[in-house]
């Protein structure tokens, strides 16, 4: 039997009247690394407070280590939060503010003094004990609100959305940051955002989320290139998403022609969504060697590669490629069939 | 031209606000007990005021009853703040509505109202009834000076505290109360000026034992003032301007401290 | 932290028992006859109201109204040029004058009160002054123009610095626009600065009405008795007359007549709001 640090089972809760988190089910294993992925006003934060304390479910159960923890108040949770604007305490200085959980552990004062200064050590923020948090930039005050909280060595830390508020370059070197330290004190992250890039390359596992409902859960790879259906496949990266026809196991029809496909156990003739995604689109001069026959209308460079779309009869497809073709050139498409992903057409049971 | 009559105009306003004043001031130096008549320079009625036991136990009233109630209304009104702060909905505008009622409410209904309670009560008008009035007058003016700084707090302050194992009542006291602190002190700087200058509240809920000093100058006014207050209110002005001037020299701020 | 709230709940106990009830009990007073002391025996009757309603009431009531009108009107007129010119004034002078400004509200007010008697009183001061100028001496007090006089004086700081407050904040800007767009100094000021300014002007004109209207005190010192208002008739069923049936009635009117001024008044404020948020449309 596996063990999970955190379970939740059918949990929900809703603000007046709406359901704004819908009977999640999740369980989490623990020193995972899991991201709550979705929309702004999904109910990522609200999930978040749940588990820490803040808000009780109106319906479904927390485990912590195989116990009830919906009855626990908050400061009797061995987890701890890092909040969305850092929530530091304005009339204390940095050091303070790390020390406080510990003082109120009533740990011997050389302990305190001797956790807090190898927490700023580790955290780049040696020098900073005396500073008054107001005069730190937002970055510091980011490692600040990271080291209270994991000066406490909790057994999950919890981090709403940390480093919304740093630029992006700041932000990239942070995620860097957490994941080391993650991999190092052997922690289990819960984490939120809604940036899809952030989730992807830091997470073990994300929990793709939408209007209170969990959509998919996965490896960053599976959510990326199994999306479970049209809103997870939006929602990662930009896509091609194609209304098509299974027609039958591994053959999928669109664009008036069928295609090899890998996906089974479809009906017969059953409409689905077809997920390709830009970089999967091979592009050929020639177009009469294309699956798809489609023209050019508008080429962007983005730095690395070249954003195009091309258009046909049908819809436009967006492709990224290494090559530039000019706006107005016909050209032809191809895909492998591995790089078809076939979902169930929302609403539509078969 | 222009500069000329807005200095004519300043002046007869501040001479307006500032006759009664000096007249008051120079006649606590007269020697006799006449108003209007001016007859030469005395002390005495500075060193009487000290034998006058009526003034002085006005006096004693009056500080006693400021000092407690100010002490009483900052406490419980800024917890009762905070509880305000945190309801919502219907309870809560019920509350806040009530609350400003002895605030715009006419002195005289307030005294009138809580005369008739006290009495219907069987209660005898006195010293206790009095500290109840002016709890009672001083107390709104607490929580709508900490209630501002309530709503600046941030709001994950006190979750990240018992996130990090505080009690709700720890952090009440170490991360809530420090950050309201300057809420709390000028509510109790109100509640303190409100009390020590009332006389229409406390004329009605008062007995005949207890006066404060402005029970007492009203009663005297009827009959003429004995110049012994006059001294005593000389000294009063003087205290407070000289505070006032500490204050403003010491801060910046002192414009907005005195508004 | 929800169950915060329930630190509300003393006071909220404390409010129902020295707020609510005596009001209500002001109140049952007011709708009933009967001895005051046994609360059973009370009767229904609204013989306290039409009490209010003879003559000699009725017109210490519309006293009441006149003299706190025009004593915030006096207030208005003379006190906002004053907050005009403290506004405008530079930064250092401006922290002196509002000092000067408040430090007489500092001083007891029956005080400053007792001081306009020696000041006005047939024999005091002033007619000691006219005396020496060869001018025929002065009777205003006791009597009307007195307690005006009193109620103004002690009044006017309440004016003044809700509208230099509002003036103070008026970003200098606007009045460089206009002046800019050719607006004259006058133009600016009735297009400008006195819309902007209507917010203070309403919370100056409550905060001399309310004590004004409801005062005793003043009128009881420098009125002589000749010129009862209502905060003086409503003192003395209460601890005169024993009276608290009428005394009661007086107070409701009081707060009636008050509730509905500021109703006015607010009203007032709001449609001030919107004529400023329509023009800027414009
Ligand atoms: N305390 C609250 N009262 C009412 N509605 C709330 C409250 N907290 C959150 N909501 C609503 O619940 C929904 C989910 O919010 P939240 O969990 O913060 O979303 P996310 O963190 O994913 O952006 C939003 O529509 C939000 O407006
Ligand atoms: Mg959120």
């Amino acid at each position: 039997m596996e063990k999970y640090i955190i379970e939740l089972r059918n949990l929900s809760k809703s603000y007046n009247g709406i359901k704004v988190v819908n009977s999640i089910d999740l369980k989490i294993r623990e020193n995972e690394f899991v991201t709550l992925l979705g929309p702004s006003g999904c109910g990522k934060t609200t999930t978040l407070r749940m588990i820490g304390g803040f808000e009780d479910p109106d319906e479904g159960e927390i485990l912590f280590q195989g116990k009830l923890l919906n009855p626990v108040p908050p400061y009797k949770r061995n987890i701890n939060t890092v909040f969305q604007r850092y929530a530091l305490f304005p009339h204390m200085n940095v050091f303070e503010n790390v020390a406080f959980g510990l003082r109120i552990k009533k740990l011997p004062k050389d302990e305190i003094v001797e956790r807090v200064e190898r927490i700023l050590k580790m955290m780049d923020l040696e020098n900073f004990g005396k500073r008054h948090v107001d005069s730190l930039s937002g970055g510091q005050q980011q490692r600040v609100a990271i080291a209270r909280a994991l000066v406490n060595e909790p057994k999950v830390l919890l981090l709403d959305e940390p480093l919304g508020a740093l630029d992006l370059k700041l932000r990239k070197e942070m995620q860097i940051e957490l994941l080391d330290m993650q991999r190092s004190v052997g922690i289990t992250f819960i984490y939120v955002t809604h940036d899809q890039e952030e989730a992807l390359t830091m997470s073990d596992t994300v929990v793709v989320m939408n209007q209170g409902h969990i959509q998919q859960v996965g490896t960053p790879e599976d959510i990326y290139n199994e999306p479970n259906n049209r809103f997870v496949a939006d929602f990662i990266g930009e896509s091609n998403i194609i209304e098509a026809i299974m027609l039958e196991d591994k053959k999928v029809r669109f664009d008036d022609h069928t295609f090899d496909c890998v996906d089974v156990g479809f009906g017969q003739n059953e409409p689905v969504d077809v997920v390709i995604r830009p970089e999967d689109l091979q592009i050929v001069t020639d177009p009469g060697k294309g699956m798809i026959q489609g023209t050019v209308i508008s080429v962007v460079f983005k730095g690395v590669h070249y954003e195009m779309l091309i258009e046909n009869e049908h819809r436009e497809y967006m492709v990224h490629s290494t090559l530039m073709f000019p706006e107005g050139s016909r050209v032809g498409m191809n895909v492998q069939p591995v790089d078809i992903h076939v979902m169930k057409r929302e609403g539509h049971e078969s | 031209m222009k500069k000329t009559a807005v200095r004519i105009y300043m002046g007869l306003i501040f001479l307006f606000l500032y006759a009664p004043i000096i007249v008051l001031i120079v006649f606590s130096f007269n020697k006799t007990k006449s108003r209007g008549q001016w007859a030469g320079f005395t002390l005495d009625w500075y060193a009487e005021l000290f034998k006058d036991r009526l003034i002085t136990e006005a006096l004693y009233y009056t500080v006693i009853i400021a000092i407690l109630a100010t002490l009483i209304s900052t406490i419980v009104g800024t917890i009762s703040a905070i509880g305000i702060h945190y309801m919502k909905g219907f309870s809560k505008n019920l509350l806040l509505n009530v609350n400003n009622i002895p605030v715009l409410n006419p002195d005289i209904v307030t005294g009138v109202a809580l005369m008739t309670l006290f009495l219907s009560a069987g209660l005898r008008l006195g010293f206790v009834t009095m500290l109840i009035a002016h709890v009672l007058f001083c107390i709104p003016y607490v929580i709508l000076a900490v209630l501002p700084k309530l709503r600046q707090l941030n709001k994950h302050t006190a979750e990240a505290a018992m996130d990090l194992g505080a009690t709700p009542s720890y952090a009440l006291r170490k991360v809530i109360l420090p950050e309201i602190r300057p809420g709390i002190i000028s509510g109790a700087l109100m509640a303190f000026t409100m009390s020590i200058d009332d006389f229409v509240i406390s004329f009605f809920t008062t007995g005949n034992e207890v006066s404060n000093l402005s029970i007492l100058i009203y009663s005297m006014a009827k009959r003429g003032v004995k110049p012994t207050i006059n001294a005593l209110s000389t000294l009063m002005f003087v205290t407070v301007v000289i505070l006032l001037l500490i204050i403003n020299k010491r801060s910046e701020k002192g414009e907005e401290l005195l508004l | 932290m929800k169950r915060m709230k329930i630190l509300a709940y003393p006071y909220s106990v404390w409010m129902a028992i020295f707020i609510v009830v005596p009001i209500l009990l002001v109140l049952l007073y007011s709708l009933t006859e009967g001895d005051i002391r046994n609360l059973a025996e009370l009767r229904f009757s609204t013989q306290s109201y039409e009490r209010v309603l003879e003559p000699i009431y009725l017109k210490v009531i519309v006293n009441s109204f006149i003299l706190a009108t025009l004593s915030t009107l006096f207030c208005l007129l003379l006190g906002y040029p004053v907050a005009m010119i403290v506004a405008r004034s530079n930064p250092k002078v401006r922290g002196m004058l509002l000092m000067f400004l408040i430090v007489p509200m500092w001083m007891n007010f029956l005080l400053r009160t007792y001081a306009w008697m020696s000041i006005l009183s047939p024999n005091g001061f002033l007619n000691r002054l006219m005396d020496l100028l060869g001018l025929p001496r002065l009777e205003i007090m006791p009597g009307k123009t007195a307690v005006l006089l009193g109620m103004i004086y002690n009044f006017l700081p309440f004016m003044i610095l809700p509208i230099y407050t509002v003036l103070s904040k008026i970003d200098k800007q606007f009045l460089e626009a206009a002046n800019d767009l050719g607006a004259n100094n006058m133009r600016t000021f009735f297009k400008i600065i006195l819309p902007l300014s209507i917010p203070g002007v309403v919370s100056g004109i409550t905060m001399v009405f309310l004590p004004a209207v409801s005062t005793f005190v003043i009128s009881g010192l420098l009125g002589g008795g000749k010129t009862p208002l209502i905060g003086d008739l409503i003192e003395h069923q209460f601890m005169w007359e024993g009276n608290w049936h009428f005394g009661s009635s007086l107070s409701i009117i009081l707060m009636v007549m008050i509730l509905i001024s500021m109703a006015i008044m607010s009203r007032i404020d709001r449609n001030g709001q919107q004529e400023k948020n329509g023009q800027s449309k414009v």
